[in-house]
């Protein structure tokens, strides 16, 4: 048996470096099309609005936000894990921010603080996953409740004004001067997305990431610290939670007991719609951002065609639903 | 007397009221090939999965070219010289064949960053060694895309690259067409001639036999017989006493363990 016959017997044929680059970053290029395609759309529907800057930054006010989270959501969703518990501990890292700075402390030291409690309630997510075996789904749905709970608790429904932040320093370089018309934040929300792809293409993290999630029993065989990393992925999230939150309370320069909680669905969305499929061993991180950005663009297009709020929900929906049929019918599931 | 690479006393491993290996104790050799052979259920695969880490074992001491291992797991057997090439290949199917080879033990700079083109290069020396001659997929082809042959190869490859003092292979014949299979056997060859240990479980005796040079048969948990090859004259005497065992549940030959 010639290995000739093997490839014919497959169907399998030699790809030149160009199809190979397509076929190796199919997904990321097809949610970028996609981003693509909405904007033209949305600019025919709209071409005051959507030919203007400034519906643009206006975007790129919040969108980073979404960006800081979407980024470890990529890595968990890759392992083959799912954290819903993200919105509460973006709520609760950024309540530790806002009180140590409303309460006259320095800003780097809630900032410490913030990433603390953020790491720590994502190790205890890890440990509820994979020490006690708890389906993550479920686990950190009601880690979600429980979090976003202690908040109301903690706060009895008050909002914390944190205006002092506003000029200092911290505040300028995090979200402050913007470059040609473009927030600071943008710029830190996508050197976070950079890092977070050499992370996961590069980094023995990240490659043990893609291996756990397609196959953990050939992992752990192979040596991974299966349990190890899958924990050190939920501390990720945790402090991705922690940086969103530090943006938002930056940007908003006031914290609610809500901060976050609008998040789960458009950034969940935003991880599949970007390419990253739910059943683990593959993804890509700036699929990832072109997904939340895609999800950041609906609200606005929607309302900029001329369509009242009502229609946003189902636009949404098409867009989701769409996208998914797009990254399917552009490459078959070999697993 | 050549030195041991690893040795097995009393060994216990437990799943709930089953022990699937019931105090064993082994020795293998450098330079030793090693048929280990049963019937379903003797506890070969957990025995291996006990050898490689994958298992802790319960009870029992592990010694390793004569020194005393505590909290043995994967990482550690690897690191010292032990490979194993899984009956289900461990692989993960959807990476590339580079990343399958190198997974968890990835070649990185202090930073943790992966070496990838070094890593490329050695994947590709290590197909072009083991004959993979098609040109339809290179080190960064899926394992997915590869038939079950080349899947094994990649199993193999990876075992070859690390260089191992003791190779374990579990069943490496099984579904491969009669080529794969003689290629599997080369391999063994290549292995023997450069000094390095082997432990061949397989089904099929005839295999088992034309390839070790002692015999260690497994029933229920326990080694209830170790044949010298000088002393078993055929494939068909060694099947003979294996049929013993399983009408007898024990042997009478215990006196040559």
């Amino acid at each position: 048996m010639s290995t000739q016959s093997i490839d014919q017997r497959k169907g399998r044929d030699e790809a030149n470096p160009f199809v190979k680059w397509l076929r190796n970053n199919r997904r990321v290029l097809t949610s970028a099309g996609f981003l693509a395609a909405m904007l033209i759309v949305f600019i025919f529907a709209n071409p005051n609005v959507f030919t203007q800057f400034r519906t643009y930054r206006s975007v790129m006010i919040i969108l980073p936000i979404s960006i800081f989270m979407v980024v470890p959501l990529v890595f968990i969703t890759t392992a083959g894990e799912i954290d819903l518990a993200f919105p509460a501990i973006i709520g609760l890292a950024s309540y530790s921010f806002a009180l140590i700075v409303d309460s006259g402390g320095n800003a780097f030291l809630g900032l410490i603080a913030a990433l603390v409690t953020g790491a720590l309630f994502g190790f205890l997510n890890g440990a509820l996953v994979v020490n006690l075996g708890l389906s993550a789904l479920v686990s950190t749905l009601g880690m979600n409740f429980l979090l976003r709970g202690l908040i109301n608790i903690l706060a009895q429904g008050y909002s914390r004004p944190v205006s002092e932040i506003r000029g200092t320093v911290l505040q300028q370089i995090l979200t402050g001067n913007h470059i040609f018309g473009i927030p600071n934040q943008m710029f830190w929300a996508l050197l976070f997305a950079v890092f977070g792809m050499f992370l996961y293409n590069y980094h023995k993290f990240g490659v043990h990431t893609h291996c756990i999630g397609d196959h953990p029993g050939s992992s752990k065989e192979m040596g991974i610290n299966v349990n190890r990393t899958r924990i050190m992925l939920f501390v990720f999230s945790g402090i991705g939670a922690a940086i969103a939150g530090i943006f938002s309370v930056m940007i908003n320069f006031v914290w609610y007991p809500t901060t976050g909680d609008a998040m789960l669905l458009p950034v969940l969305a935003g991880i599949f719609v970007g390419g990253t499929p739910t059943w683990g061993g593959i993804g890509t991180v700036i699929g990832g951002v072109f997904g939340v950005s895609i999800v950041s663009f609906i609200e606005t297009g929607v309302i900029a065609a001329g369509l009242t709020g009502f229609y946003t929900q189902f636009v949404y929906g098409i867009i989701i639903i769409s996208s998914l049929i797009g990254h399917r019918l552009n490459g078959d599931r070999i697993r | 007397m050549s030195e041991n690479i690893i040795e097995l006393k009393n060994v216990v491993k437990s799943f709930g009221n089953v022990n699937a290996v019931d105090g064993i104790s082994m020795t293998i050799k450098r330079g030793e090939v090693v048929g280990l052979i049963g019937d379903n259920g003797a506890g070969k695969s957990t025995l291996i999965k006990v050898l490689s880490g994958v298992h802790k074992p319960d009870g029992g001491e592990i010694y390793l070219r004569g020194q005393r291992v505590n909290n043995w797991n994967s990482a550690r057997s690897r690191l010292s010289g032990i490979e194993t090439v899984y009956q289900d290949r461990a692989l993960a199917v959807q990476q590339s064949i580079t990343r399958n080879i190198f997974m968890g033990r990835e070649i990185v700079n202090r930073f943790g960053f992966v070496d990838t083109s070094k890593q490329y290069q050695e994947a590709n020396r290590l197909m072009r060694e083991i004959g993979f001659t098609s040109k339809v997929f290179d080190p960064d082809s899926p394992v997915a895309t590869l038939s079950g042959g080349e899947r094994q190869g990649v199993a193999i490859a990876r075992a070859l690259y690390f260089d191992a003092d003791l190779i374990i292979l579990d069943e490496p014949t099984t579904a491969l067409s009669l080529t794969e299979t003689n290629k599997v056997f080369s391999f063994i060859e290549n292995v023997k001639a450069r000094g390095r240990s082997i432990l061949f479980i397989g089904h099929n005796i005839y295999h088992v036999y034309d390839i070790a040079e002692r015999f260690i048969v497994l029933d229920r948990g326990r080694v209830i017989l170790t044949l010298d090859k000088k002393d078993t004259p055929s494939a068909e005497y060694l099947i003979e006493t294996m049929h013993d065992i399983a009408r007898s549940g024990h042997t009478t030959s215990e006196v040559k363990a």
